[in-house]
Order: structure tokens, then C-alpha cells, then sequence
């Protein structure tokens, strides 16, 4: 759907966004783009959209060549940016369908009350932008992306400054829209959103792409397990014959915590019980706990600094 | 051609005139019938013709060009710099629109706008002084071309300025002296022949006497110089967009 190929950006400064960037975007998937402030999120959506020029590098859409045939690209792209950018004193009807006007589609009031409506804001067509709430001001902004019916849509942190309940519906929106044939590339900060509505994950860093996975095989490939024993009686060190394992005692010698890898055929844990039993420490309870995606990108980012 | 978008973005800033309806239109309109009453009825009466036109009526041609100049600069500039302001340019720049149809929007909606202030001025003017207008095609032909030149300069200007400040210079030091000193309350032969040299180099002064000349054929040079240096201006002002558009500059990041 979408191809990058040795994408860079140099800006005027000589500040280099983005470093050789080459990813495809695969149809109707949520392709989830992880990175600190400043990596090139945003840069390399604006450079998609055409809202900057990369300096080199080739990006197509649809097998189409984003700047020789911008206007069959940019009718695909649906973008709601980081900032809130609006116009204050237009009503939200009119700012919709000003956008559905300006991607080349013909008027058609049964399409944008439809997205009104699915967006929850059918009540407030007829307010005034500047009378809107932060998230209301948001879900117009998605409103105004989805106006023209867009293939692909792109949503550079959508759910910033966005209260609980409404983040939530807006993943059951991003959902719908990838159930509909949407592909959606979304950045954020909030690595749980990523977890939990992601299809692939990218982390950019700065202005280079050091991974593009999987979601659920990168936290299978890079996830860690964790199995954690309450002790009844505390230890004060890891007895002599299970130094061998990867084992921590935490909680003053209460806690006894075994790490493994989720991929190794045999994970060490019944012989560790049994180690255990031998050397009579006995526990009263026992759990896991995979490493999240959260913990998976902070050291993903931690490594390559 | 994208139409759509091309009448997304007029309606768009023709709505914007709705809302600001004393701001773009009844103020402009009360400020130049002042001067119908000051140096129309009042003044005028005492001042004696200017080839053959009573001063009145002599001035008419050279306030509604105030007006129309002034607004199709500050229409133009507004409208382009206001989403670079808030930040909605960035919807322009993604959206499947060509320079052109921008320019066409946003320079069409700017042109209409001042067109429509400048004929509700010139109905105003028949309210205070004896009006007539000897060649309406001409008339209407310096007024549309006027009104395009104009806005297409206040869109270059829209597009250079970084802050408010800078959208108000241009027409404040600029345009209205150029206008005032273009022979709108005077003919240039009445000024001494350096004066008459330098108005030589006043731009303003061209449409003025072209724009004078549809209504009176009374002119300070001849139809096709003012003619002339109208569409040089158009010319120049042409380039400059096809340059900020070809470059991405204040645009583009």
C-alpha cells in the first residue's frame, strides 16, 4: 500500500529527520510507529502526506509515485495531525465538508452526517469549533480526515491529551476503520495504545527505523517471562545449587524471581521446582508476568544509544 | 482540475466575509463615504473642476481604487496567512490540489470580495456626488483586473509574513501613500514637474488615470499605458507566486 524506499530529510538547518528510512505499509493493517520525541515520527508522515519534500528517497502509494501523481495519492491519504490546528469560528458541519471539498469529492451531506454520527458529534454540527471541548476538537479533526473517504489514514498521536473512555472508543473506531479495509498508521507515545490496537510495530530513532515487527512476534522474540515465587520463609541468598539459573531475590528474601525465554524449547521450570523442593524452600504462591511492550521499547531504545 | 477543491476554498473565504460583514464590508464603505461627504459635498463645492469633472465626482475613481487595492491586499494576505497561522495549512499541503486551483480560491474569492466593496462604494458615491460613467466596460475591466493584481500581490504578501504585524505594513506605508500620492485627490499636471517626474514611478498612479479615464475620459496618460503597466504588475506578481509554489517558500517546511 505504502512503499518507502531510502527515504532521507535534511532540513535547511542540517538537522537530518530521517536517515535512510525504506518500510512497506502493508493494506488494511494498523502499522503502529514507535519513538522518542524528536525520532522523526511526524517528519516521515508529513513527507508521505506531502507536507514536507524528503530530500531523497522514493515513496509511492498504491504503486504510485507520491510526487509525479500527488493527486491520485493524496486522495487516498486521510491525515489527523498531532496539533489541534482548527478554525475557531467555523462550525463543525462546515469545516467537515470544507475538507470532503478540497480532496476533489463532490458534496454529499448523507456521508458526512454518517461520520458525524459515527464520531458522536451529529449533536454538535452546528457549534462553533471554539465552543468544543479537546476531545470533540479531536474527533472533528478525525472527522475531517475520514470526509473524504480515505484508504489510508494516518493518525500522528491521536490520542494525546484524550481522556480514558474516549481513547478507548477511538480504538474501537481505529479497529472498525481496519475491519472496513482502512490501512492506519498511527504514532504515539502511549505504548499501551500500540499494544493494544497494533498490528506491526516500528520504532524510528533518531530519523533511523531500527525495527519494523510483528506485534505479537516481537513480544515473543523479545519478550521476556518472568515466574515469581512468594517464599514462606525468606532467603538471604540463592542457594549453591541453583546459581545456575537466572534467579533474583527480591521483597527482603520473600520473593524469588525466575526470567526466561518464552522461545527456548525447554524453559527450566519444572527442574527449577524441583530444585526447590529438594532444597526445601517452600512457597505459598506463584504467578508470571511477560514483559510488556512498554518495557520492550524502553530497551529497544536504551540499546541502540 | 480538482473543482471541488477549487470551490471548497472560495466558499470557504466568501463565508469568512458573511461573519466579518462590518469588518469587510460596512466599514470600508462608511470610511470612503466619509470622504464623499468631506471633499465631495462639503470641500468640493469650493473647489474649482478638474478637466472639466466637478472635484467630487473627480475623486470618486481614486477612493473606490483605495479601497479596492487596500482590500484585495488585506483580503489576500488574511486568507492565505490565517491557516499558516493556526496551522491548517497543513490540510492544503496534503490535499490533491494544484498551485493554480490554490491561487484560484484563495485569489477569486479575494478579487470578488473587493470587486463587490468597490461597486457598493461606486453606488454609495451616487448618494453624494453626480456621478457618470463614460465607458462601463472599461470600468469594470480595470476594476476585475484591479482586484486580481491586487489580491494576487496580497497573497505573495500572505504568504511572506510571519506575524500579524508584518500583513499590516505593506498596505499601511505602502499602498495607501502610493494611492494618495497617485493623483487620487489631484491631477498630476496640477503638482510642480519634479513632483510630476517622480509620480512617473508610482504604480498606483497608472490605474488611477486608467480607472479615471472609464468614467470622465479625462487622464493624466494615455488608456494603454495604464493598460501597460497593469499586466506588467500582473506579470510580476505571476512569477513571484510561481516561484514561492516552485520552491516551497514560507510553505513547505
Amino acid at each position: 500500500m505504502i512503499q518507502i524506499t531510502d527515504v532521507n530529510k535534511i532540513y535547511a538547518s542540517g538537522f537530518q529527520a530521517l536517515n535512510n528510512i525504506n518500510l512497506a505499509i502493508k493494506p488494511a493493517e494498523i502499522f503502529a510507529l514507535l519513538g522518542p520525541n524528536g525520532a522523526g515520527k511526524t517528519t516521515l508522515i508529513s513527507a508521505i502526506c506531502g507536507i514536507v519534500d524528503a530530500t531523497s528517497g522514493q515513496i509511492t502509494v498504491d504503486g504510485k509515485d507520491i510526487v509525479s501523481d500527488y493527486r491520485h495519492t493524496r486522495r487516498l491519504i486521510g491525515l489527523v495531525p498531532q496539533e489541534l490546528t482548527t478554525d475557531a469560528f467555523e462550525t463543525v458541519w462546515t469545516t467537515v465538508s470544507f475538507s470532503r471539498g478540497l480532496f476533489g469529492k463532490k458534496p454529499d451531506p448523507a456521508f458526512i452526517e454518517k461520520t458525524l454520527k459515527s464520531l458522536s458529534l451529529w449533536n454538535k454540527k452546528d457549534s462553533r469549533l471554539i465552543e468544543l471541548s479537546g476531545g470533540m476538537k479531536r474527533r472533528v479533526m478525525i472527522a475531517k480526515a475520514l470526509s473524504h473517504e480515505p484508504t489510508i489514514l494516518f493518525l500522528d498521536e491521536p490520542t494525546a491529551g484524550v481522556d480514558v473512555e474516549l481513547r478507548k472508543d477511538m480504538w474501537q473506531l481505529v479497529r472498525q476503520l481496519r475491519d472496513d479495509g482502512v490501512t492506519i498508521i498511527l504514532t504515539t507515545h502511549y505504548i499501551e495504545e500500540a499494544e493494544e490496537i497494533a498490528d506491526r510495530i516500528g520504532v524510528i530513532k533518531n530519523g533511523q527505523l531500527i525495527l519494523v515487527e510483528d506485534k505479537i512476534m516481537l513480544m515473543n522474540q523479545l519478550g521476556t517471562k518472568q515466574l515469581i515465587l512468594d517464599l514462606k520463609e525468606p532467603l538471604t541468598e540463592i542457594p549453591a545449587n541453583m546459581t545456575d539459573f537466572n534467579l533474583q531475590l527480591k521483597n527482603n528474601g520473600l520473593q524469588l524471581i525466575y526470567s526466561y525465554d518464552t522461545t527456548e524449547e525447554h524453559t527450566g521450570i519444572s527442574v527449577l521446582l524441583q530444585h526447590l523442593s529438594v532444597a526445601g524452600i517452600a512457597f505459598k504462591d506463584i504467578k508470571t508476568d511477560q514483559s510488556s511492550l512498554e518495557d520492550i521499547f524502553v530497551s529497544l531504545v536504551k540499546e541502540t544509544t | 482540475m480538482n473543482r471541488y477543491a477549487v470551490a471548497a476554498i472560495y466558499k470557504f473565504e466568501m463565508a469568512r466575509t458573511k461573519r466579518t460583514i462590518f469588518q469587510s464590508i460596512i466599514s470600508p464603505v462608511i470610511s470612503t463615504s466619509l470622504y464623499f461627504v468631506v471633499f465631495g459635498s462639503a470641500i468640493g463645492s469650493r473647489i474649482t473642476e478638474i478637466g472639466g469633472v466637478s472635484y467630487g465626482a473627480f475623486i470618486v475613481p481614486g477612493l473606490i481604487m483605495l479601497s479596492l487595492l487596500t482590500q484585495s491586499i488585506s483580503n489576500a494576505s488574511f486568507g492565505i496567512y490565517f491557516p499558516k497561522f493556526t496551522g491548517t495549512i497543513y490540510e492544503l499541503l496534503s490535499a490533491p490540489v494544484s498551485s493554480f486551483e490554490v491561487l484560484l480560491g484563495y485569489v477569486g474569492a479575494a478579487a470578488t470580495k473587493s470587486t463587490l466593496l468597490a461597486l457598493i462604494i461606486l453606488a454609495t458615491a451616487h448618494f453624494f456626488v453626480p456621478l457618470e460613467i463614460a465607458h462601463p466596460f472599461w470600468m469594470l475591466f480595470f476594476l476585475v483586473m484591479t482586484a486580481i493584481t491586487f489580491s494576487l500581490f496580497g497573497f505573495i504578501i500572505g504568504i511572506w509574513a510571519d506575524n500579524f504585524e508584518k500583513l499590516q505594513v505593506i498596505p499601511l506605508i505602502i499602498i495607501t501613500p502610493l494611492v494618495f500620492l497617485g493623483g487620487t485627490f489631484y491631477s498630476v499636471s496640477m503638482l510642480p514637474p519634479f513632483w510630476q517626474t517622480v509620480t512617473q514611478f508610482n504604480p498606483v498612479f497608472y490605474l488611477i488615470s486608467g480607472f479615471r479615464w472609464s468614467f470622465y475620459e479625462v487622464a493624466d496618460v494615455s488608456l494603454i499605458t495604464s493598460l501597460c503597466v497593469m499586466g506588467g504588475f500582473l506579470a510580476l506578481c505571476l512569477l513571484a507566486v510561481t516561484w514561492i509554489f516552485k520552491s516551497g517558500y514560507q510553505i513547505r517546511r
